[in-house]
């Protein structure tokens, strides 16, 4: 066996381990009252023993692909997402340590696991690295910036359970609206994880010719079937699907076909779950959350922003400025990427003022940590798939 | 101006919430609160007690929070706004009309109306920078009015506060005392031993740990404001220096901005990975990408001119040192730094042409001309000799029987040439460019034929100083020991006191992290038998407990 498939032999092992926990965390979650303290030690022991493994050999997935590449394993969106999905199940262990509370293991664990498998359906082939990227601030700079929006996503996790246990699902109000919107972007998640599979199995494969924005013929070739076609698209490959519509220049019609497979496919997943449990996913996971101690919950979540905006101030900010300094000559250009890096960070800045000075604790710091768990994730895949910059690895 | 005297004694400055030194509550509001807000130590802060002059209201308005987080919000938002579509500095057009054609083409009418709005050079635009300016003022003002009082109140803090003032912290416990004076002397030890500042009087007990953690977030705010003032320095003359050069191999050129020295290009390297060479597990992606690339490299002489050396004078440059620059490498001298930044390959570096008899076919020598500095005559011997009339460096065809050329890089050189032999003394004009020969005064005896090119690669490379570095790494620092500060140390205090009637009353406080200050709280309970408090925030706890007492 090479380097390489161990590596990836490790990272399945961890996921498999993820996926385990977690149902432990559920198990511990859902003891009843009476024997909640013994039980939920018991499982919860159990969970964290098994995430800690499942960490263990994430680990080892890292160093060995680290050695086998030559450089960290952090340089194409499948490195850097995965890589994501690890620090979160760090953080995560990090908090459960500080605070024993096998509920957060319950939702934090299935987000790394949506996180790894969206990252998997990545090119996965360990790349040369460009000349841009040749210096060891890029290990420096990405490690610190991931591991400070995976702790920082910890508190997006606190604010969910918050959330769930708090809002009143039996009335139609704007927050039962906005809980289910969020629920439903997780199942989107699973729906382009889940098309992407199914042509991947199929080995789905469609080539076109057609026109850039600058005039110039180009081809590219699709992996799902295009709905919609590249500006004055030719089709190269026989017998596949024609394009349903006809792109301008300027939008790039595999990427938007790529979506909305993932929407189709989300949306019927979502609708299946819907009828089988016949409630909102919130309201399933509602009495889960009910065993949460808000005032704890809410703690936390303002905790893990304390503990993680240094560490991502550090690493996605001024490590970015000394790299970009070398590398570019200049330390702030403002690049897409590099914007919303500074957007996050005043995001939580202004978390941090509005929960300090104006009393915003409870619900509302529970929203904003949500928030900005969402900014954090656009960053990482609007910004690097939508609007390219230097930054753009795809 | 007038003060305020409390009933304890101590006299506070006009404005004060709760007495400095008792913690009593000493304005209405503040007696009618449940849980006193702790958040200045109620200490009176300027903006809070005038609004009278036009200063104090511009005072007020910086100094709100309120204000503070509505810029950032604004400059967040601001700055989202700008990543839509690429800014004016990535957009492959120069001149305003041919950006405003650019963006109007390629993303149209939302395009055009992104550039006209000013949005396609947000971030240098007045009015971004504004906010930022006010958020540097917000910074300042706010920090100001809160840090002087701060400090004066925490430092001269009294060990025995009112009950007032215990009654109302958000952790508080009373009960009977069980261990008599002892409590104190167990509780001190206690405290010491989870390693509390203790101050100890006759019957009360104030342990306080971390108290500098309080200074965190305006040694952050210090940080960011001499980051601002690094920023706004590079304004200044000779502060900073952003250059270009493009530099061709074997070419020295003098460095645009630095005093005297001059660079020598010996050799641009490109380099790609190689599927043969590189190691085999980059070969799934070389294959699937194409070419890779994996080094941009100009070997590169750096000379410096002699201090004696007449202005202009070149010839007797002395070597400083050899160096290759690559990405991430630049080259570093005295403050500068010269990067690799772009590269042309294979510009035309010389054209060699060869004169010759059309009817005999005999030549009569050949010719290189320099593409860069081409000389103006070229004696080829035997009374043969070419002379040019005219170079177009980029030759793009004729107008109106004149040639064209549109930039003075060679990209499709094209020559005017004279050509004199002794049996045309009076020379035969002709236009020669690669591949093409028109002959404009008619049919000629001679012809200079093209023959061959020679060529070599240019360095894009970028010349920077920036004397505000450290003045930016400076504030960097500064606003991560205070945010580290503020964020991993919290301050802790924990107050046991015996009341007028003999039973021990504990409060504690802390600005953030209660879940720790409660561990350490019920330590010391367990130590000195402390009565049991109550988080007066936690409301289920408070709920489950009084369900619980229900049902016993
Ligand atoms: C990007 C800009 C800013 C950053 C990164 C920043 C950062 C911080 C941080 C990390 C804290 C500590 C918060 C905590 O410990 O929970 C803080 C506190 C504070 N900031 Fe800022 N700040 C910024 C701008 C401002 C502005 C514009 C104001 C003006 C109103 C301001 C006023 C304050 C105040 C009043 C505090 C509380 C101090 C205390 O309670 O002792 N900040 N800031």
């Amino acid at each position: 066996m090479t380097l390489v498939s161990v590596s990836g032999n490790l990272l399945f092992i961890a996921f498999v381990c993820y996926l385990a926990a977690t149902l432990f965390f559920g198990g511990a979650v859902k003891s009843s009252t009476k024997e909640i303290a013994t039980s939920e030690k018991r499982w919860g022991r159990i969970g964290i023993i098994i995430t800690i493994i499942g960490f263990i050999s994430n680990l080892g997935y890292f160093v060995t692909r680290w050695i086998a590449a030559g450089h960290a394993p952090v340089s194409n969106l499948f490195e850097f997402t995965t890589a994501f999905g690890m620090m979160i199940v760090g953080s995560f262990i990090l908090i459960y340590f500080l605070y024993k509370t096998p509920l957060l293991g319950l939702f934090a664990l299935p987000i790394a696991v949506i996180i790894i498998g969206f990252a998997s359906m990545f090119p996965t082939d360990i790349n040369p690295l460009i000349p841009a990227l040749k210096s060891y601030w890029l290990y420096v700079h990405v490690i610190t910036a991931a591991l400070g929006e995976s702790i920082l996503a910890m508190s997006a996790v606190a604010g969910l359970i918050y959330l769930t246990k708090n809002i009143d699902l039996t009335k139609k109000s704007k927050q039962r609206f906005w809980l289910e919107a969020v629920m439903l972007t997780l199942v989107l998640v699973l729906g382009f994880v889940a098309s992407t599979t199914t042509f991947k199995v199929m080995d789905y494969e469609a080539s076109f010719n057609y026109i850039d924005k600058e005039e110039k013929a180009d081809e590219i070739t699709y992996n799902v079937p295009p709905i919609f076609g590249m500006n004055e698209y030719e089709a190269l490959t026989p017998g596949t699907m024609t394009p349903l519509v006809e792109t301008p220049p300027i939008v790039n019609a595999k990427k938007l076909t790529t979506v909305t497979w993932s929407l189709i496919f989300g949306l019927v997943l979502y609708v299946l779950i819907r009828l089988i449990i016949r409630k909102p996913i919130a309201a399933l996971l509602q009495p889960l959350a009910k065993k949460a101690n808000s005032q704890l919950m809410d703690e936390i979540g303002y905790r893990a922003v304390l503990i993680g905006f240094p560490v991502f101030t550090l690493g996605a900010l001024i490590f970015a400025m000394i790299w970009a300094q070398e590398a570019w000559s200049r330390f702030w250009g403002w690049d897409p990427k590099e914007v919303w890096a500074l957007i996050t960070w005043l995001f939580y800045a202004a978390f941090l003022h509005l929960r300090l000075s104006k009393g915003w604790q409870g619900e509302k710091s529970a929203w904003l940590a949500v928030i900005g768990f969402i900014i954090i994730m656009f960053n990482l895949i609007a910004v690097n798939l939508i609007i390219a910059g230097l930054h753009s690895y795809a | 101006m007038n003060k305020i005297l409390c009933t304890c004694g101590h006299e506070n400055p006009k404005g004060t919430v709760l007495c400095g030194s008792c913690g009593r509550p000493l304005t209405e509001e503040a007696s009618n609160q449940k849980l006193v807000d702790m958040r200045y130590e109620g200490s009176a802060r300027r903006s809070q007690t005038f609004n009278k002059s036009i200063i104090d209201k511009v005072w007020n308005f910086f100094s709100s929070v309120k204000v503070g987080v509505s810029l950032i919000v604004i400059i967040l938002v601001a700055a989202a706004i700008g990543t839509i579509l690429p800014q004016v500095f990535y957009v492959p057009a120069t001149g305003e009309a041919e950006i405003a054609a650019y963006y109007e083409r390629v993303y149209g009418t939302f395009g055009k109306l992104y550039y006209q709005l000013g949005l396609s050079d947000l971030y240098g635009s007045w009015w971004f920078q504004t906010l930022i300016g006010m958020l540097g003022i917000s910074l300042i003002v706010a920090s100001l009015d809160r840090v002087i009082p701060l400090y004066k109140s925490l430092k001269k803090q009294r060990t025995r506060r009112h009950e007032s003032f215990m009654k109302r912290q958000r952790i508080f416990g009373i009960g009977e005392n069980a261990l008599g004076e002892n409590t104190f002397a167990k509780s001190e030890e206690k405290l010491k031993s989870l390693g509390y500042n203790v101050k100890r009087e006759d019957g009360a007990v104030l342990g306080e740990k971390a108290r500098f953690s309080r200074w965190g977030p305006y040694i952050n705010h210090l940080g960011l404001i001499i980051f601002l003032f690094g920023v706004m320095l590079r304004a200044l003359p000779g502060f900073y220096v952003d250059e270009t050069m493009w530099l061709r191999e074997g070419e020295t050129r003098a460095i645009p901005e630095t005093p005297g020295y001059y660079l020598k290009s010996d050799e641009f390297i490109l380099e790609t990975y190689d599927k043969e060479k590189a190691d085999e597990v980059f070969n799934d992606a070389i294959e699937r990408v194409g070419t890779i690339a994996s080094n941009y490299q100009t070997d590169v002489v750096l000379y410096k001119k002699p201090e004696d050396a007449l202005p202009g004078q070149t010839d007797k440059l002395e070597e400083v040192k050899k160096d290759s620059i690559q990405v991430n490498e630049p080259l570093k001298f005295e403050g500068f730094a010269v990067y690799q930044m772009d590269f042309r390959l294979d510009e035309l570096r010389s054209m060699q042409f060869n004169l010759s008899n059309k009817a005999t076919g005999e030549s009569l020598g050949d010719v290189s001309v320099d593409l860069v500095e081409p000389e103006m005559s070229y004696d080829l011997g035997n009374g043969n000799k070419v002379e040019l009339l005219g170079y177009y460096p980029d030759f793009t065809g004729f107008e109106n029987g004149e040639p064209q050329t549109q930039s003075p890089i060679p990209n499709n050189p094209a020559f005017l040439v004279k050509m004199t032999t002794p049996e045309t003394p009076k020379g035969e004009t002709s236009f020669v460019a690669i591949k093409q020969t028109v002959e404009p005064f008619g049919e000629n005896k001679y012809k200079l034929e093209f023959n061959n090119v020679e060529t070599r690669d240019v360095s894009g490379l970028t010349i920077r100083k920036d004397k505000t570095l450290w003045v930016l790494a400076l504030g960097g620092l500064i606003f991560m020991i205070g945010v580290a500060q503020g964020s991993y140390w919290n301050h802790r205090r924990i107050w046991i006191h015996e009341t007028k009637d003999g039973h021990i009353a504990v409060a504690a406080h802390t600005n953030k992290n209660w879940l720790s200050v409660k561990k350490d709280l019920d330590q010391v309970t367990l130590v000195a038998n402390l009565p049991p408090y109550i988080d007066q925030h936690d409301l289920e706890a408070l709920e489950e407990k009084k369900d619980g007492e229900k049902s016993s």
